[in-house]
């Protein structure tokens, strides 16, 4: 089956209501599907905007995702950890991991290397996915965030596509 | 104006109220603390993008008591704003020409940015800028159905108002509760 309907199936199933997206050229056929689905998916202009709405959302009783390409994680830093940390809010963190063995924009490098760092530092736990056999484990993630009133977070790496 | 009164004006609009860090947050908890307000005690900037998120996913009015430096932190916001616009959501900006809480530095509008201006190339459609309260009221009191942003200049500086004395879970709990009984 079909990698990008693997994900947004398990978007769906994990009682995901409202999306943050900032474009991402792996993730793009995923954003293409959740438009066309019932989820609410807002494209946002920077990911540390996309926590400020999906902090509103979660007010509101919501189930907030942040899809977005790990590089956007320096992006929103400060927000996850003194808006959706300080209040204990639930978000979920959907990143595609650039910047591996594979990666061919050296760019990419310091960023995908710092961001598992990154995440501990902040204290959030995360799952690696790298083949569509681990695929399970991001819906039962996704749920513990939103039982939980807490930011969890998921790396997609690029081999998962391949 | 000072930041205070407008704020006394915003505080007793039915809705809920997402508040700005700093002063303008102690301001409004000192006028007057309620279940539907939201105090921003961390991610400057951030005030906008929560109201928005409110705003789209609830149907109350959703009042967001936003700064010029603050806004100006976070401009692609009014981008989403203009492309989302929830008709539940005022954007207020008082518009002081400084960052009131670190010392009163000036933002760049003390050099000629023009927020509403901005706001209204971001495609913002019911701009209204406010010069004194009574054309505040007029707006505040319009205010029904229709994204609004209010840009009101306000003088610098700040009242003498306590800390928030509420934990940041206890401000999001009572929220929440008052949302969702």
């Amino acid at each position: 089956m079909n990698i990008d309907q693997l994900i947004v199936d398990i978007i769906e199933n994990a009682g995901v209501d409202i999306v943050c997206s900032v474009p991402c050229n792996l993730l793009g056929a995923v954003m293409q599907l959740l438009d066309a689905g019932p989820v609410r998916h807002v494209p946002v202009t920077r990911e540390e905007e996309g926590v400020g709405i999906l902090a509103g959302a979660a007010l509101a009783g919501r189930r907030p995702l942040l899809l977005m390409q790990n590089s956007g994680l320096g992006n929103c830093v400060n927000a996850l950890a003194s808006l959706s940390g300080l209040y204990e809010l639930p978000l979920f963190l959907l990143m595609s991991h650039r910047g591996g063995a594979s990666e061919r924009i050296v760019a990419q490098k310091p960023m995908g290397e710092a961001a598992p760092a990154v995440l501990d530092a902040l204290g959030i736990p995360r799952i690696d996915i790298a083949k569509a056999a681990d695929l399970g484990k991001l819906e039962h993630s996704m749920r513990s965030a939103f039982a939980d009133s807490c930011v969890r977070a998921a790396f997609l790496q690029p081999e998962l596509w391949s | 104006m000072k930041r205070i009164d407008i704020i006394r004006r915003i505080a007793v609009q039915d809705g809920f109220i997402v508040c700005n860090i700093g002063f303008p947050a102690r301001e409004l908890f000192s006028v007057q603390d309620r279940p539907e307000n939201f105090y921003m005690l961390g991610s400057m900037g951030l005030a906008s993008s929560v109201g928005l998120g409110l705003a789209m996913t609830q149907p109350e009015p959703v009042y967001v008591i936003d700064g010029d430096g603050a806004l100006l932190m976070n401009l692609g916001s009014l981008a989403t704003i203009a492309r989302e616009a929830p008709s539940n959501l005022c954007l207020i900006v008082i518009d002081n020409g400084v960052y009131g809480s670190t010392g009163n530095q000036p933002t760049a509008r003390a050099a000629g940015t023009d927020i509403a201006a901005l706001a209204r190339a971001a495609g913002c459609k019911h701009v209204i800028d406010a010069t004194d309260e009574r054309q505040l009221q007029d707006v505040l009191d319009g205010f029904s159905c229709g994204l609004t942003v209010i840009v009101v200049q306000a003088e610098a500086g700040n009242a003498e108002v306590p800390i928030i004395e509420r934990s940041p879970v206890e401000i999001k709990d009572r929220f929440m509760r008052h949302l969702s009984p």
